[in-house]
């Protein structure tokens, strides 16, 4: 499946692996993996909570897939988001990409986690010493976001 | 013939996600909406005249997407019986 949600952890790996397995075409493999911090904004971390909203997080995780191989000439792709209590160090997120050449792979990695954060339905809760908050959007996501939406700069003449 | 007040009744079922969960205490409720044609705009006004949390959980400028049968929608989107509407808070995933 090219979108997992799940409690458990994963293993990048063996999960990269069964992603090219038997596909010669694949001459490159990019993978981001996301993993909590023990400090955020300043304030150290002791767990994160990850929600989600069962039904619309798996379709929005699916239509930026699909937005990504609209975009890129890419092979495979993976998606997998954690949810659920993590503690520093844990695993949050896997997405991994194959494609021909480096570029494609690279790009529509990066596109699917400035997306992902964005545009998928995740929510995250921290657990710090001086109490449980939900963490606030950040403008540089969105900024990131918004990269790839940029017109083509016109040619200068 | 059927009635027409029961034909144009709209219930939706409103979800909260995250931290609007938390603040109005409950994952979610049913919402009759009294008019036809009523729009996503006609339930968040509904539910900002509540007041406490609502009012300021809802208030102009509170960055509050709504998605409605799992999918995000403007403010003028026509809701009809039966929708999931749910009201999702900025994402921080990732």
């Amino acid at each position: 499946m090219t979108v997992r949600i799940q409690t458990a952890d994963f293993d990048a790996g063996r999960e990269i692996a069964a992603l090219r397995a038997g596909d010669a075409r694949v001459g490159a493999v990019a993978a981001f993996i996301g993993t909590v911090r023990d400090v955020n904004d300043a304030a150290s971390v002791s767990t994160l909570t990850l929600e989600h909203y069962p039904g619309m997080t798996e379709k929005a995780l699916e239509a930026i897939v699909a937005e990504a191989r609209g975009r890129f000439d890419i092979l495979e792709v993976l998606v997998i988001h954690r949810v659920g209590t993590l503690a520093p160090t844990d695993q949050i997120v896997l997405v991994a990409v194959t494609s021909a050449h480096r570029g494609e792979a690279f790009d529509a990695c990066r596109f699917l986690m400035d997306y992902l954060k964005t545009r998928a339905p995740f929510w995250k809760k921290e657990t710090t010493p001086q109490g449980a908050h939900w963490v606030d959007a950040r403008t540089s996501d969105d900024e990131a976001a918004a990269r790839w939406q940029e017109p083509p700069s016109l040619p200068t003449t | 013939m059927p009635d027409s007040r029961t034909a144009t009744a709209v219930t939706v079922r409103l979800v909260y996600l995250a931290r609007l969960r938390e603040a109005f205490g409950r994952a979610g409720e049913p919402l009759l909406l009294p008019k036809k044609n009523s729009s996503v705009a006609t339930v968040l006004d509904l539910l900002r005249e509540r007041g406490g949390a609502f009012a300021i959980e809802l208030a102009a400028g509170r960055a509050v997407r709504v998605a409605v049968n799992h999918a995000m929608v403007a403010s003028d989107a026509t809701l009809r019986d039966g929708d999931e509407v749910a009201l999702l808070p900025p994402v921080t995933g990732g």
